[in-house]
């Protein structure tokens, strides 16, 4: 099967020891976690991790039940690029004396749509946010001009047909589970899948 | 059940909710009373002290058994869980003896085994300084348990015990650690009661059930012309053998056993055709490339069930009923899956499906049931050598326990001839390490039977290899007078290693021999009795002794040393290329 780029969204109770429970599921499966970002939700004490990884759909469907099968976990959606709005963000040190002499790094630097976050008399601080490609496209592009530091954030994402999870959670703070909350309802409907 | 007296302090006008001041130990021992705990196995050490202190005091209440190890100690818990279907507890300290039990924690993991481990830590002001007898046990045994908490305040005691045994015994059961750092044992905090848990928002322990599916899959069954039932554990740990027996009769369909289902239904049942696996029958093996409905109930299609997965039941539909919705296609792909718990899904499917028989099918089984018999299983069971086999043993226990002992194995040879020859009549009755194939499982696991189901006989069956494992729990049976018949079949090699190295490896016998003490000498030293026989004419009244005699026995059987245990699926072969020799 073809290996494409998923983004695995986990809900999750805000619990220490969690991050490893589900890190492990990975690194077990030899799977390499191309970006891991945890951040709070719409909700108060519900924690999202956001992972992408690079794998088959087959296994990522199985590893998606396995983690949802974590005590501490509401919730997994997994999606496909098509499926999801996403960001990363990144920074770039660069020497201001190149930028203030050279018109071409200004003009790379309009076309990423970088911002300025701090300049000083020795280096610039630019940021910029979008997908992986415009991102590396300007690395790439700094490279020659003497960038002195660059990272990249992990990715966040949002999906497209999401609804939030507040009638999510209410759906699973009853003691007897609704139609919705079952795992796995949609076995091979991916299009349901995602009606969340 | 109370067992403080919890005073009433009223106020004036309001009445408070009772309340008593507690230390984090004595909690813990409530929580154990309030779940119905009788019998605990476990180990004493620095960090957990003070909850043995607290434990002084409530030796009326509760049973603690002292064992020699902890690992010996998690096992007895297993094997208390698995005899009498109540959750095992076992306590051991921080460090090492925390480390000792994570091989029991990692079968009753992979055996869905319901175990609560306590474990002591070191202060939590000293977390993540290399104290004394400090290991991170949160994170080493993350991967091998269902759930696991670690407790620094005493005041969180009463809820994450409730948690923990509600996890540990509901949905598919497992092993749960909390781990309790030694300032919460000993901080006194204001006791409420105890709440026993039943729901918590992130955890849902079986799906529900759909109808649907359920159709689907009574549609599948009722077109068969050659349906096969593959059962496993789940039927056991959902006590659904009553569900079980009138869903495989009212349709006759012929049903194959994993060996942690092995006993579910009794061996001589007509619809029993025997043992799935790599050295389980000839028939169920071959039949399941035959048969059009494959449907798998409370089994997780392990590879030494499978054999080869992409020659795996090509031809069949299938079905599969599990409450792990985990489960479902992870290694064998669905047709129809029916999630659930199988308590509840098989009488509905039941309903569903027509009245009907399958006699021509079910004597195809019976008519390779007869090749295998007479390929192997005569002359295992009558073999013309001198020297006993193996499955001679477990013939002649079979009639002297007039097949309603608890048989509990250690991993190797002789668990696949006591699987395969061993006959049951009741449930929860094979008691064996099958997913982890720890050696050293059978004697601890056999006491904490003994402890699970203290009316029945309790029988270990161990090689000599694997008794040498956990020898040393015969101090357990030394000091506490359980009373488990102890077998041990000897062949003075590795045996299944030595199998494997004879047909694969050329016959390099690779540090596959290996010696064995004078086991009668220790038995006795433990103060138990023992014999050691080599001839069959000996055989039938040796055992007889060892299952009348008054407290533990032990009884080593002399067995060929170069026995090969038939028939096998070789490893990367498909089931229907089983070997009978």
């Amino acid at each position: 099967m073809n290996k494409q780029e998923f983004t695995i969204s986990v809900y999750t109770e805000n619990q220490i020891g969690l991050l490893n429970r589900i890190a492990i599921m990975f690194s077990r499966r030899k799977i390499n976690v191309e970006s891991l970002n945890v951040s709070p939700t719409e909700i108060e004490g519900i924690s999202r991790f956001t992972i992408v990884i690079n794998e088959a759909e087959d296994v990522v469907r199985k590893l998606a039940r396995q983690i949802e099968k974590q005590i501490e976990v509401l919730k997994v959606y997994y999606n496909t690029n098509e499926e999801v709005i996403w960001q990363e963000l990144a920074l770039y040190k660069v020497p201001t004396d190149v930028i203030s002499e050279k018109a071409k790094v200004e003009r790379l630097l309009r076309e990423y749509g970088a911002q300025a976050v701090v300049i000083r008399s020795d280096y610039t601080v630019f940021e910029t946010v979008g997908h992986r490609e415009e991102i590396d496209g300007l690395l790439e592009a700094l490279a020659p001009y003497g960038l002195i530091e660059f990272v990249r954030s992990a990715r966040v994402a949002i999906i497209k047909d999401s609804e939030g999870f507040h009638n999510k959670l209410k759906e699973f703070e009853n003691r007897e589970p609704s139609e919705a909350v079952i795992e796995n309802e949609f076995l091979n409907k991916q299009s349901e899948v995602f009606t969340m | 059940m109370e067992t403080l007296d919890i005073t009433k302090e009223t106020t004036a006008e309001k009445p408070q909710p009772a309340k008593v001041s507690l230390s984090g130990s004595q909690a813990v021992l409530e929580a154990l009373i309030a779940e119905n705990v009788k019998t605990v196995f476990g180990y004493p050490g620095g960090a957990i002290m003070p909850i043995y202190d607290a434990l002084y005091d409530y030796k009326d209440k509760l049973e603690h058994i002292l064992v020699r190890h902890e690992q010996g100690g998690i096992h007895a818990a297993q094997g208390f869980a698995r005899a009498s279907g109540e959750v095992g507890v076992v306590f051991a300290t921080s460090g090492p003896g925390a480390t000792n039990l994570v091989t029991g924690i990692a079968d009753a993991m992979i055996d869905s085994t319901p175990l609560v481990c306590i474990t002591g830590q070191v202060f939590a002001h000293l977390l993540g300084t290399d104290a004394f007898q400090e290991t991170d046990v949160i994170n080493i045994t993350t991967p091998v348990t269902k759930w696991n908490y670690q407790v620094t305040e005493a005041s969180e005691i009463p809820s994450v015990l409730a948690k923990a045994f509600y996890i540990a015994r509901s949905g598919r059961p497992g092993p749960v650690l909390v781990d309790i750092t030694k300032n919460a044992q000993v901080e006194k905090f204001d006791y409420k009661g105890y709440i026993p848990c039943n729901h918590i928002r992130s955890y849902l322990p079986k799906p529900k059930v759909r109808k649907k599916f359920i159709a689907e899959a009574a549609k599948l069954i009722n077109e068969a012309k050659k349906p096969f039932v593959l059962f496993g554990q789940g039927i056991i740990l959902g006590e659904a053998e009553k569900e079980f027996q009138t869903f495989i009769e009212k349709a006759g369909l012929p049903s194959a056993f994993t060996i942690m289902g092995e006993s579910a239904i009794p061996s001589d049942h007509p619809l029993n055709v025997g043992m799935l696996g790599m050295h389980g029958n000839y028939a169920p093996n071959v039949l399941t490339n035959e048969c059009d409905v494959l449907i798998a109930i409370g089994m997780r299609f392990d590879d030494r069930v499978t054999g080869r997965l992409d020659k795996y039941a090509k031809q069949a539909k299938i079905i599969h009923l599990d409450i792990d919705p985990a489960e479902i296609d992870k290694n064998v792909k669905t047709t129809v899956p029916v999630w659930g718990d199988c308590k509840e899904t098989l009488p509905l499917l039941t309903e569903l499906i027509n009245k009907t028989e399958h006699t021509a099918w079910l004597q195809r089984f019976r008519d390779l049931e007869q090749e295998e018999i007479k390929q192997v299983i005569n002359e295992e069971l009558n073999p013309s050598t001198e020297i006993m086999s193996m499955g001679e043993v477990i013939k002649v226990l079979n009639k002297l326990t007039n097949e309603d002992a608890i048989i509990v194995t250690d991993v190797g040879q002789h668990q696949m001839v006591a699987c395969r020859y061993a006959k049951f009549k009741n449930s929860r009755s094979n008691i064996t390490s099958g997913g982890l194939g720890t050696m050293g499982f059978g004697l601890p696991a056999a006491i904490g039977a003994k402890y699970g189901a203290p009316e029945r006989t309790v029988v270990s069956i161990s090689g000599d290899g694997g008794f040498q494992m956990t020898i040393q729990e015969l101090g357990t049976i030394m000091q506490f007078g359980a009373d488990v018949k102890i077998l041990i079949l000897n062949n003075q090699f590795l045996g299944m290693v030595r199998q494997w190295q004879e047909l694969f490896n050329d016959r390099r016998y690779s540090f596959v021999n290996i010696t064995s003490p004078d086991y009668i000498t220790v038995a006795k030293g433990y103060g138990i009795a023992g014999k050691r026989i080599d001839k069959r004419e000996d055989l039938e009244s040796s055992l007889q002794e060892m299952l009348s005699y008054k407290g533990s026995y032990l009884l080593e059987v002399m067995v060929g040393k170069e026995n090969n245990v038939f028939p096998m699926v070789p490893q990367g072969c498909s089931v229907s290329e089983i070997r009978l020799k």
